[in-house]
């Protein structure tokens, strides 16, 4: 069985069903999810869906505390989002608060707790879907599931493993105008010769990578066509992962449409 | 495989001049050949074009014919395995089995089996106790070459093409490598780049030296090709086994009072790798750092060398290395005792650091300029540094490069000038990342005459090395890294 010989068990999995999900899925249900919500603009449809996602994710066995520890990292930049919204936000209803260009009224405050929760909603399904993808699942996928092409997949694959050296260069190349009695001042040119100088060494690390993947037989255009070691297929979990991102985001538009808060970005209010 | 080079040569597009020229000769299946010459006698050109992957037309000129069983490279690629000198460059993907399985897949080699080939690839070079999801960055660099040597095996390549595999290793894992090598099966065709022939002797049955203007200098046996083209070689740059040095003039060892001393030293980037460390660095004395790769080596001359913050305990300098106590106008004030909390000026005229990729460290657009670096920081007159520079190019042999880009020398050349911009400035103390790593026997010698002179003006040199022969003759003070 190759199944059982081939390597399944990631760096870093988080132990939840989400795994049995093909990364191409998990795009899919982000997609899927994210459309109405970056469409529409009501605080019913947004509140609905993070409730639906908070209830999905504790299903496939993320723990509360997973869970929380996401959503506080995005409360900072909900809130952010937010309070401009309340601030400078399409005025209407009744004014609150009135200073230079800020008018604080009911209508902006109603759009300032959507925004809220469409960021919470929207980050935190993002950060479960693909916190821990795998970069070498994800190539799979695109290229057998979705046929994009090996050398363009594969390629970006074994440049991703390149990001991690480069950045032991930039550190060394610091370490090294320091030493060259450099790094006192001239902050802004010593960053410039380390720029061009990873620049250097980024193409060349590139050329040689090329070179031990050409040696490997990748490439050949008279070759035979390409076998894949890790089979990527899509499963019944994909179709219900799938099926459950559809439910959600018909209930959060239906509760807007039911309740008579559904809005149109861009519409009137 | 049968290779076949008839007046081969190659020219890289827009140089003038010959990578490799002129070279005719046969290599039969399963023959064993160890491909010496100078640097930049163009042995890397040449197994580069026999994976097939020197590029078409545009990347240089061809001439002559190369073939193996009657087909040009480019035509054969993937039954030729490569494996290059640095162990990043060879691993592709994030894991282990996964890097082994990639040139199977390119192959079309069924699914079904392709791991049973990785697991077998993996056991011939002593990795089949590695899990195969096993992430490739965690992986020694001897380890990371083996596996290199399994992504090639995996194949079944009739011909395997190894690159200076050993350049990056420690003693362990260069005996890893060769062990590996010595498994690999008997009808597998092994052209071996390597600097020191010493150790590959009992594992080749011949010999090719490539000569330093082009064409095959010797071609034999391996005892015949030392014993009857000794001086030849000599001449060419190439390690002769057995070949004595020649008078090196080495001051004698005399260490004096410690320079810098450690107490319960803790190094690290972010967490420490080392702590607990008590050391002394004598003047006017060349010390070693030894120890297996990833042991903290470099990261322990960069926190001596004040490069590196230290984690932990104490670093003190001696007194009339220490600069005079200023206050900063902004940020912290430097304890003249620990280096790490220096300025960047103050560095320059007490302690050097030559890394161990140069690249790292230039800076400037000409040779000449480079060299200029360091003492233009210290504000010198511009009359005092064109005379210094002047002076450094001779000593370093680059006059005539002066005003190349130092990106476009050669190594031994990138190398001698490295060391260069650090005597710039006349520090009492001297770092050395691997200075002889992947040198010629000329570019050796030249270093190591270059540090006599430096120990001779009564300066110190630290060198992060696991050279065999260096440490012979620099090795008696010993810092010792356990791994």
């Amino acid at each position: 069985m190759i199944a059982e010989t081939a390597p399944s068990v990631r760096p870093t999995p988080t132990g939840t069903r989400l795994d049995r999900l093909n990364p191409v899925t998990r795009i899919v249900i982000a997609i899927i999810v994210s459309g109405p919500l970056i469409l529409t603009l009501d605080w019913l449809s947004a509140a609905t869906a993070l409730v639906a996602v908070v209830i999905a994710a504790l299903a496939v066995g993320f723990g509360i505390a997973q869970i929380a520890r996401r959503l506080g990292v995005l409360l900072i930049l909900a809130a952010i989002t937010g309070t401009s919204m309340a601030l400078y936000g399409e005025q209407g209803g009744r004014v609150w608060f009135h200073w230079l260009l800020i008018t604080v009224t009911d209508n902006s405050l109603t759009l300032a707790l959507a925004v809220f929760l469409r960021v919470l909603a929207l980050g935190l399904s993002a950060l479960l879907l693909f916190g821990d993808l795998d970069p070498t699942e994800l190539a799979d996928g695109l290229a057998q599931i979705v046929r994009l092409p090996a050398r363009f997949v594969l390629g970006a694959l074994a440049g991703v493993r390149m990001l991690g050296l480069f950045a032991a260069d930039w550190r060394t190349l610091a370490l090294a105008r320091r030493a060259r009695g450099l790094g006192d001042t001239g902050r802004l040119r010593r960053w410039l010769s380390m720029a061009f100088a990873l620049l250097v060494l980024a193409i060349r690390r590139g050329s040689r990578l090329a070179t031990a993947m050409e040696a490997r037989g990748f490439g050949a255009e008279d070759g035979p066509p390409r076998t894949w070691a890790r089979p990527s297929r899509l499963g019944r979990a994909d179709v219900v992962g799938i099926g459950v991102a559809v439910l959600i985001v018909v209930l959060a538009v239906a509760m807007s449409l039911g309740f008579g808060t559904f809005h149109w970005v861009g519409s009137a209010g | 495989m049968r290779i076949e080079l008839t007046d081969w040569g190659w020219r890289h597009a827009a140089r003038t001049s010959w990578a490799v020229r002129d070279i005719t000769c046969t290599i039969e299946a399963g023959e064993r050949v160890l491909l010496l010459g100078a640097s930049g006698s163009g042995k890397s050109t040449l197994l580069h074009a026999l994976a097939g992957v020197l590029g078409g037309g545009q990347e240089g000129d061809e001439t002559g014919t190369m073939l193996l069983d009657g087909k040009h490279p480019t035509r054969q690629r993937g039954r030729v395995g490569l494996v290059l000198q640095d162990p990043d460059a060879s691993v592709v993907l994030a894991r282990v089995g996964d890097d082994v399985a990639f040139g199977l897949e390119n192959l079309g080699v069924p699914a079904e089996e392709i791991w049973p080939r990785v697991r077998a690839a993996l056991d011939t070079v002593g990795l089949g106790r590695l899990p195969l999801d096993r992430p490739t960055e965690w992986l020694s660099g001897g380890q990371q070459q083996r596996l290199a040597i399994a992504g090639a095996l995996a194949m079944r390549t009739p011909v395997l093409l190894l690159d200076e595999p050993t350049a990056n290793l420690d003693p362990a894992g260069i005996r890893d490598v060769r062990d590996a090598l010595g498994r690999i099966a008997a009808d597998t065709t092994v052209i071996l780049v390597e600097h020191r022939p010493e150790l590959w002797l009992d594992l080749v049955d011949r010999v090719i030296v490539l000569g330093p203007d082009c064409g095959i200098l010797a071609d034999g046996a391996p005892a015949q090709v030392f014993t009857a083209r000794r001086a030849e070689l000599l001449a060419a740059g190439v390690w002769v086994p057995g070949a004595e040095l020649p008078d090196l003039g080495l001051p004698a060892y005399a260490p004096g009072p410690d320079l810098l001393t450690t107490e319960d030293l803790a190094i690290g980037y972010d967490t420490p790798v080392r702590s607990g460390l008590d050391l002394g660095l004598p003047a006017a004395t060349a010390t070693a750092i030894t120890g297996p790769n990833g042991a903290g080596k470099t990261t322990l001359a960069l926190t001596l060398a004040g490069l590196l913050p230290r984690l932990g305990g104490r670093i003190r300098v001696a007194e009339h290395l220490q600069p005079p106590a200023r206050r900063r106008r902004f940020g912290r004030t430097p304890d003249p005792h620990d280096p790490g909390s220096w300025r960047a000026k103050d560095l320059l005229t007490r302690i050097g650091t030559v890394f161990q990729h140069p690249e790292h460290q230039f800076v400037a657009a000409t040779v000449a300029d480079e060299l200029a670096v360091g003492l233009h920081a210290l504000g010198h007159p511009k009359s005092a540094i064109d005379a210094r520079v002047a002076e450094l190019l001779a000593v370093l042999h680059l006059d005539r490069l002066a005003g190349a880009n130092p990106f476009s020398l050669s190594g031994g050349q990138k190398r001698r000038l490295s060391v260069g911009t650090v005597l710039a400035t006349e520090p009492e103390l001297i770092f050395l990342d691997e200075p002889t790593f992947g040198q010629d026997r000329r570019t050796w010698i030249d270093l190591v005459r270059l540090i006599g002179r430096i120990l001779g003006e009564g300066r110190a040199v630290v060198s992060v090395t696991h050279d065999p022969d260096f440490l012979a003759l620099l090795g008696r003070h010993r810092i010792e890294v356990a791994g």
